[in-house]
């Protein structure tokens, strides 16, 4: 990755953050048929700040995200034991509309993937399926509006709302992913990998855009490069063969790990 | 060209001999021109078979558009029609057209009635259809009685044959259809402007007829519109609703796999046992009226599922999971992914698959042949529950029938026919072109 005129950098203020958690894992198994893919991952995730799930290829960092707004459920043969709370209420309990769960929970995917439709619906269509009044023209225009705005969007599309969202170049397209998670109104958004696909100035842009949502939003983001978890994050967790190895700071993570695993993952040896 | 074969030798390096390295290469290049000559011809030659196909086909069938006809002053007789005055429905219908039809032509060709074998020879120019021609424009408007007026009546087969140039004049007239008296009648009647081929409207409006000139694929195309029209009412949404559900809802175990395998083994059962499936439980057990539209509808939608639901799913899972994480992930139920997303970008492929199987149910025969559609039928069926046949029905069944007249009419209804086809097969191009989303 190349170096780019670093995004704020962040300020650790983890001990002051720790009793607030947004969202905690205890004991969490996941298996795919016979293969574990997750073993007894603990892990707090603090309010309004950014973690950043590292690990190499395989590690279950991806598959963690996907339990946290059970994206997992998807996956017939995916299976998962322990606890998942959301503002310390159980997710995975049988009553829980799992609906609502991702409306509360909202996810940025790998690859942009906005819908064939035109800008206006790929943003509005989350809040109409949620029943926001849409028989008021101006309130959804509104509310397209500060979404793109939030993402940093708006100046770019807001003479061409109506056209198609697949036009739109990778980095338009995943920044219109974060505007249309941004629309339901959620409280944490999931992310993942979400710069992959794009070039180190896209990268760059939706590196700054995440340090201003995470304000209002909690953040949980999968990354493959180090130097972007050292960047956007206060948090980091290592992950390694599906078991979490390390959570701490992002500066002691990245400057001081205690295990020995973390050590050579952040220094290259493997990976 | 030339350049490939200089890095060629360079990357060779001392191991080939640069002689040996550009045999080695003559002979990629011939094995290339040879294969393209190979596929040159493999496609020339399912062109000219196409060709030929068409080109005897069309040959064949384009007289079948036209007919000859007479124009003929005609008398409406009131002593012939209705000595009674009263207009009676019955006497109307029942009243000798023939006559009026007979005296009209006598009378054009100076021909004294009183002469029975010249008036049988005058006769045999005109078809029997002629006299229902004139019942019709009676029934029309029964005020034509007494008056005089022009119609346009049909010639008969053997006449009509004569002016498509079918009966040869050279042929000795013992063994010719029409002797030489008729073919000089018809030569008069020619040169004076009675006797002309005109565009043939029957041929798409007369049902079953034993005379050729009142034969038409009427009856058969009503039969086959019924027929889609049950196919597609039926087959579409069974088939979505089937593939949908396996594809985005069923679990994936040893029952679901024993169902796909099953749907694709359906697909490649012959036709004709659906149709001995049709006469056995459509017919036999649920009592359904035989040879009906009713039945032929049924027996085809089964015949289109398969193919329905294989290119329905073919076409749902041509819509990448992306999307549907897309849905989910902004808190859509799987239900409103499905309808919201899934289906209407897998609709273009649905429409494509369907239009395939509603062509393929068009052609069919061999399964309507099982359950009584092969069938003499001269009124247009009301509803599907009345008999009725299908146009490859009616072309296999006038295929048997010897005059002239009918060899056309089969190569005519085929024309239609492979019409009707084309133009669905380009429907179903312009969809996808139309339709088509690109990611």
């Amino acid at each position: 990755m190349v170096e780019i005129s670093a995004p704020v950098s962040p300020v650790s203020e983890g001990a002051n953050q720790a009793d607030s958690v947004k969202m905690s894992a205890r004991d969490v198994c996941v298996y795919y048929g016979e293969k574990q893919a997750l073993f007894g991952v603990n892990l707090q995730i603090p309010t309004n700040e950014i973690m950043a799930l590292i690990g190499p290829s395989g590690c279950g960092k991806s598959t963690f995200l996907r339990c946290l707004n059970r994206m997992n459920d998807v996956i017939p043969i995916a299976r998962i034991t322990g606890d998942i709370e959301l503002d310390g209420e159980d997710i995975y309990a049988p009553d829980l509309d799992v609906v609502e769960l991702r409306a509360r929970v909202g996810m940025v995917f790998q690859k942009p993937n906005p819908f064939p439709k035109s800008i206006f619906d790929n943003i509005a269509y989350g809040p109409r399926i949620h029943g926001f009044s849409s028989n008021n023209k101006t309130d959804m225009e509104e509310l397209v509006a500060t979404s793109l705005q939030k993402a940093g969007l708006w100046e770019e599309v807001k003479d061409r709302l109506d056209q198609p969202g697949t036009g739109l170049s990778g980095g338009q397209q995943q920044r219109l992913c974060i505007a249309r998670a941004i629309a339901v109104k959620p409280e944490v958004i999931l992310m993942d990998e979400p710069c992959s696909a794009l070039d180190p100035i896209a990268t760059a842009k939706i590196e700054e855009l995440m340090d201003e949502l995470r304000s209002d939003y909690t953040i949980v983001i999968v990354t493959h490069s180090m130097q972007q978890a050292a960047r956007v994050s206060q948090r980091t967790a290592f992950f390694h063969l599906g078991v979490l190895v390390e959570e701490g700071d992002t500066d002691k993570i990245f400057t001081n790990p205690d295990d020995e695993r973390t050590q050579n993952y952040i220094t290259g040896r493997f990976g | 060209m030339t350049d490939q074969v200089q890095r060629m030798d360079v990357t060779a390096g001392g191991r080939v001999a640069k002689s040996e390295k550009s045999k080695l290469v003559k002979r990629r290049y011939a094995a290339e021109r040879r294969f393209r000559f190979y596929g040159m011809a493999a496609i020339g030659t399912a062109v000219f078979f196409v060709f030929l196909l068409f080109g005897s086909i069309v040959n064949n069938g384009w007289s079948a558009f036209f007919q000859t006809k007479l124009d003929l002053t005609v008398h409406f007789d009131e002593s012939v029609i209705d000595k009674s005055g009263q207009r009676d429905r019955m006497t109307l219908l029942t009243a000798n057209y023939r006559k009026l039809a007979r005296e009209a032509l006598l009378a054009e060709l100076g021909v004294d009635p009183a002469d029975r074998p010249m008036r049988r020879k005058a006769e045999a120019l005109l078809s029997r259809g002629a006299a229902i021609q004139l019942r019709d424009v009676v029934m029309d408007d029964p005020s034509v009685i007494g008056t005089t007026q022009k119609v346009e009546l049909l010639a008969s087969g053997n006449a009509d044959a004569l002016m498509k140039g079918a009966i040869d004049r050279d042929v000795p007239e013992s063994r010719r259809q029409l002797d030489n008296r008729q073919v000089a009648w018809l030569d008069e009647l020619r040169a004076k402007d009675i006797l002309s081929l005109a565009f043939n409207t029957g041929l798409f409006t007369y049902g079953a007829s034993s005379q050729p000139e009142t034969a038409g694929i009427g009856v058969a195309a009503i039969g086959s519109f019924f027929m889609m029209l049950i196919v597609v009412l039926l087959a579409v949404p069974l088939g979505v609703a089937a593939a949908l559900y396996l594809e985005e809802f069923a679990p994936q175990n040893r029952w679901t796999d024993l169902i796909e395998v099953n749907i694709n083994n359906l697909a490649a059962v012959p036709s004709i046992v659906f149709g001995l499936l049709g006469l056995a439980v459509f017919i036999n057990f649920a009592g359904l009226p035989r040879s009906s539209a009713l039945v032929g509808g049924l027996v085809l939608t089964l015949m289109t599922l398969p193919t329905v639901i294989i290119a329905t799913r073919a076409a749902i899972r041509a819509v990448p999971p992306s999307i549907r994480e897309a849905a989910l992930g902004v808190g859509a139920s799987k239900m409103q992914t499905v309808t919201h997303h899934v289906l209407p970008l897998a609709l273009p492929g649905i429409l494509t698959g369907t239009i395939i199987g509603l062509v393929q149910a068009l052609g069919e025969t061999a399964p309507l042949l099982m359950i009584g559609l092969v069938a003499f039928v001269v009124d247009y069926p009301a509803t599907p529950m009345d008999p009725a046949t299908a146009l490859p029905v009616q072309i296999y069944m006038w295929a048997t029938a010897a005059e002239r007249g009918f060899v056309e009419r089969t190569a005519g209804a085929t024309i239609i026919l492979l019409g009707f086809l084309i133009l669905m097969n380009s429907t179903a191009v312009i969809m996808r072109r139309r339709f088509e989303r690109k990611w």
